[in-house]
């Protein structure tokens, strides 16, 4: 599998009142196609700011960033982005919020329709389809939102803390409500997360991200079978060995 | 619920009549509502002047006002859509409006009729005024306090500037749009009556019809024509506030 998603030597900085205020150092990672790799770190670490910059929401100061070997610049269809605070069109309907992403593409209405109507089934939300945002559960409104994304048929999705507004209980089953999806289709996955142990849950590979101005500080391959077993010893083990890296370079 | 409403003005009318009738109130001041009604009766028969019904008054009226309220709306909506979404443009106007919008709708009559003499060209333009400014700033405003996640949710699909402004923008600003519209038809109502207090052509029109009335000694048709406008004005808004409900339903 060679490399899918390239990151070169990625900087990023602010321009500020005195002067310039770094936030992402000297980054370089490369993700395989197919992989889901998840990015931890402290809060206000820039890991958001990377994801912001790979889906062309904000531009690198320096550095080089190519998907399948040729570079992105701006917002790209290949490029999926999924926000924790859902971003759901609260004047469309669920159905109309899944397949926006068909209609600004062209697709005839009919033909967007019943491609979101198999999101609708493999997704749970059947009997929902008219319903506006503010009538769905947190954990639906992510599902809608993972839909809107995935219809559109990126060649990477990102996904920014998708499941950090949810309780604990609806985070674990959204967990493994991706596992599933992720298990069909294959898709690439950069997942940010500040939840180790949901990290560890899911990803092939972790890259942990020091304080800022960040960079990565090691990558963790997860090799463990699937379905995961939270307590299992050698999850404990790189959960723990995470946590301490992270307890390291914040004291 | 709206029985028990009511009770507090039928206590007032009841209280206003007896005075009336008591010799209290002389009645070529303040008629007595039983005159009103009366009024209101020789308004819908015989007309002011005669021959000039009531029914003609209030066409004319909302003809004049639907003229001048389409125009603002279809300027100062699109307008207000593209300030609120670029800065420049809005750095541009901005100046001008704030200049213009301080003067009142009824001190450009004089102007206005230099401009489009005695008419409905006339009125339609003091609407006009009326009810531009409120509808272009809420706009502006609608469009300014717009999530700005959800203008990212629909770059990150690849949305083009014109699925933003039409698919985003102005779905997103129309709850604040509504009150605009809600305001600005309140106050193109209001300056309407004053408009043709100077005059209409075809000798039809509701603040026409009044000041006729004064002009015979009418009391009681001056403050029938009062009540008429008043329920006009009511019911359009109660109108316009049905159709936000059914429309904002998503809110």
């Amino acid at each position: 599998m060679g490399t899918h998603l390239e990151l070169r030597g990625l900087t990023k900085y602010y321009a500020h009142a005195d002067g310039e205020l770094p936030v992402l150092a000297d980054i370089d990672l490369d993700i395989a196609r197919g992989q889901l790799v998840s990015l931890v770190g402290p809060s206000g670490c820039g890991k958001t700011t990377l994801l912001r910059i790979i889906a062309g929401l904000e531009s690198a100061s320096t550095g080089d960033l190519r998907l399948d070997g040729q570079p992105l610049t701006g917002c790209d269809p290949r490029v999926g982005l999924v926000f924790q605070e859902f971003a759901l069109f609260p004047w469309r309907r669920l159905i109309a919020n899944i397949d926006v992403g068909l209609e600004i593409q062209g697709v005839p209405k009919a033909r967007r329709r019943a491609a979101a109507r198999e999101y609708i089934r493999s997704f749970g939300l059947e009997g929902f389809e008219n319903k506006y945002p503010k009538e769905l559960s947190g954990g639906m409104k992510q599902r809608v939102a993972i839909a809107r994304t995935l219809i559109a048929n990126p060649r990477i999705v990102l996904m920014d803390e998708p499941f950090g507004s949810l309780d604990s209980q609806s985070r674990n089953n959204m967990q493994n409500f991706l596992l599933r999806i992720w298990a069909e289709r294959r898709d690439t996955i950069l997942f940010v997360t500040h939840n180790v142990d949901e990290a560890v849950y899911l990803s092939d590979r972790i890259a942990v991200f020091g304080p800022r101005p960040s960079r990565i500080l090691q990558i963790f391959d997860v090799s463990l079978d699937r379905p995961r077993d939270r307590t299992s010893p050698e999850a404990n083990r790189i959960r723990r060995e995470i946590l301490s890296l992270l307890h390291q370079t914040e004291s | 619920m709206t029985a028990k409403r009511m009770l507090p003005l039928l206590a007032v009318l009841l209280a206003w009549q007896a005075m009336s009738s008591a010799g209290f109130i002389p009645a070529y001041k303040l008629p007595s509502p039983l005159e009103v009604l009366r009024g209101l009766r020789d308004l819908i028969t015989l007309g002011m002047p005669p021959g000039h019904q009531l029914a003609g008054h209030a066409y004319h009226s909302l003809l004049r006002v639907f003229w001048g309220y389409l125009i603002a709306a279809g300027v100062a909506i699109p307008l207000g859509i593209v300030m609120g979404w670029s800065r420049m443009l809005n750095a541009a106007l901005d100046p001008i409006i704030e200049m213009v919008r301080p003067i009142p709708p009824l001190a450009w009559i004089p102007i206005a009729i230099l401009w489009f003499g005695i008419g409905n060209q006339s009125a339609a333009f003091i609407i006009f005024l009326g009810a531009f400014f409120p509808i272009l700033l809420n706009t502006v405003n609608g469009v300014r306090t717009i999530d700005p996640i959800l203008i990212e949710a629909a770059r990150t699909l690849n949305a083009s500037r014109r699925f933003i402004l039409l698919k985003v923008l102005l779905p997103g600003a129309f709850p604040s749009i509504f009150t605009g519209l809600r305001i600005g038809l309140g106050i193109g109502w209001m300056t309407l009556v004053a408009a043709e207090f100077t005059g209409v052509r075809q000798g039809y029109g509701l603040g026409y019809m009044i000041m006729t009335a004064r002009d015979i000694q009418r009391p009681d048709q001056i403050v029938a024509g009062m009540v008429v406008i008043g329920a006009i004005g009511f019911t359009i808004d109660a109108g316009l506030h049905l159709l936000e409900r059914v429309l904002l339903r998503w809110r």
